[in-house]
């Protein structure tokens, strides 16, 4: 299988990068890992006739300490993500969540941005970013605009994305003292998207838990925010009858659709479980710590 | 579409192709260049059989365009045996008959060449881990894995080895 016929160019700054979107518009698509676009590329479910390879464009990749936040340049690929010590520390849960992804040499190429701005709800990142609260940082024609995670998607492979925009980066908040984190996932086989996954980010004070981040990856048209089961334990005690009661209220939102990985009834029941897991597992590390 | 002139390492030595944009590295590598090791398997970047060394990472060649490679090194299973000698990991696989068919070992090899320098002393789980992105339909990976741990020890205990690679 080979893609259709296509330009290439390999710009090696954003600027150059976005002055070829503008120029090529909608007929231009970015090439990041190129584990989801060239896939669909050989099946022609996509035949842009301009490929702006971005993987030359060295500002993109590598984490910023920024003090609060972290900087994550949107080409880190999903190894780095795994190997760093600073996210390790800082922000576990995007490399805790990256040690899900596919193989060893998928990770290698796979990136960050390319997982979050493809739009699949199969992809990672999304539920993460969105349990997170990130900001995603994007550059095009117009200048820069912040658009944060919880409204970045619109639909499957629909995001706020315009053509002659790129997604450089995102910002994520460095998790408190006191934070526990834990990506719960169901997957068939090495290499699968979830059939259900849940990521969970936690900040604990004196037992109590001030503040709940709650992701649901591919159980619904676009990676969800379990926003109800997240309130449900902001500022209580946690204990099992709240963790089975923000499982049913993230299953409550869950509208997978059905495949060989299973029917709609299922998937939700998984998203429960992996809900209440990543909760337990969050609670642990956070005592952990 | 024009192709491209496209130069890059292959196994040590300096390679110029031209090559359509579109064309994927592991037909550049085995139709045009000649290095028919690398084998095409599922091509939906799944099972590995494809899987070449790419600036000292490992790829599945079947999802890396050619024009991506230039200016890069690329390490196939022909670039693993030195002066004649197989490298201890060809061995090993040959010793504890790490395969039936063959078709998924070229991929294999090349995969646990860089996985055995990103660990050096890897567990039997590590093992598998890092073997993850590699599917054999034949052994049921008992033997793999074997091979691998065993081509670790040899490694090791020969780490000056002029067989085993800087790359």
């Amino acid at each position: 299988m080979i893609p259709g016929q296509f330009e290439y160019h390999a710009p090696s700054t954003v600027g150059e990068a976005i002055a070829l979107l503008g120029q090529y518009g909608d007929e231009a698509k970015i090439l990041a890992g190129g584990h989801s676009l060239l896939p669909m590329m050989k099946l022609r479910f996509a035949e842009p006739e301009h490929l702006v390879d971005i993987n030359r464009i060295d500002g993109l990749r590598g984490i910023r300490d920024d003090g609060d936040t972290l900087h994550i340049g949107a080409m880190t690929t999903e190894n780095e993500l795994i190997a760093s010590p600073l996210l390790r520390e800082k922000c576990p849960l995007l490399a805790l969540a990256a040690e899900w992804i596919a193989d060893p040499q998928v990770r290698n190429c796979g990136t960050l941005g390319g997982d979050i701005a493809h739009g699949d709800p199969g992809n990672d990142h999304p539920a993460v970013i969105l349990a997170l609260e990130a900001d995603l940082l994007i550059q095009g024609t117009e200048g820069e605009r912040t658009v944060p995670a919880g409204d970045f998607y619109l639909g499957t492979y629909f995001t706020q994305l315009e053509p002659g925009e790129i997604l450089t980066g995102i910002r994520v908040p460095v998790s408190p003292p006191g934070s526990g984190c834990a990506y719960s996932k169901l997957k068939r086989k090495t290499g699968d998207f979830a059939t259900a996954a849940a990521a969970v980010q936690l900040q604990l004070e004196g037992g109590v838990c001030r503040k709940a981040g709650i992701g649901l990856t591919n159980v619904g048209p676009t990676a969800l925010k379990a926003a109800d089961a997240e309130a449900s334990l902001t500022g209580q005690h946690i204990d099992e009858a709240l963790i089975e009661r923000a499982a049913e209220l993230a299953m409550a939102i869950c509208d997978p659709v059905e495949d060989l990985r299973g029917d709609r009834e299922y998937k939700t029941h998984m998203a429960g479980e992996m809900t209440r897991r990543a909760i337990r597992q969050a609670l642990q590390h956070a005592g952990g710590r | 579409m024009a192709k491209q002139a496209i130069s890059f390492t292959l196994n040590g030595s300096p390679v110029d192709v031209l090559a359509e944009p579109r064309q994927l590295l592991v037909h550049v590598l085995r139709e045009q260049l000649g290095q028919t090791g690398t084998h095409i398997g599922c091509e939906t970047s799944h099972c590995g059989a494809c899987t070449v060394d790419l600036n000292g990472r490992s790829v599945k060649s079947c999802t890396v365009l050619a024009v991506q490679a230039e200016g890069g090194e690329v390490v196939t299973v022909e670039g693993l045996a030195t002066n004649g000698e197989l490298h201890p990991l060809q061995n090993a696989f040959l010793q504890d008959h790490g395969l039936q068919c063959g078709y998924c070992t070229p991929g294999m090899l090349v995969r646990a060449f860089r996985f055995l320098q990103e660990n050096p002393d890897p567990t039997d789980e590590e093992i598998r881990m890092g073997m993850s992105g590699n599917l054999c339909r034949c052994t049921g990976y008992q033997n793999i894995v074997k091979a691998v741990r065993n081509a670790a020890a040899e490694m090791r205990t020969k780490s000056e080895s002029p067989t085993v690679e800087e790359a």
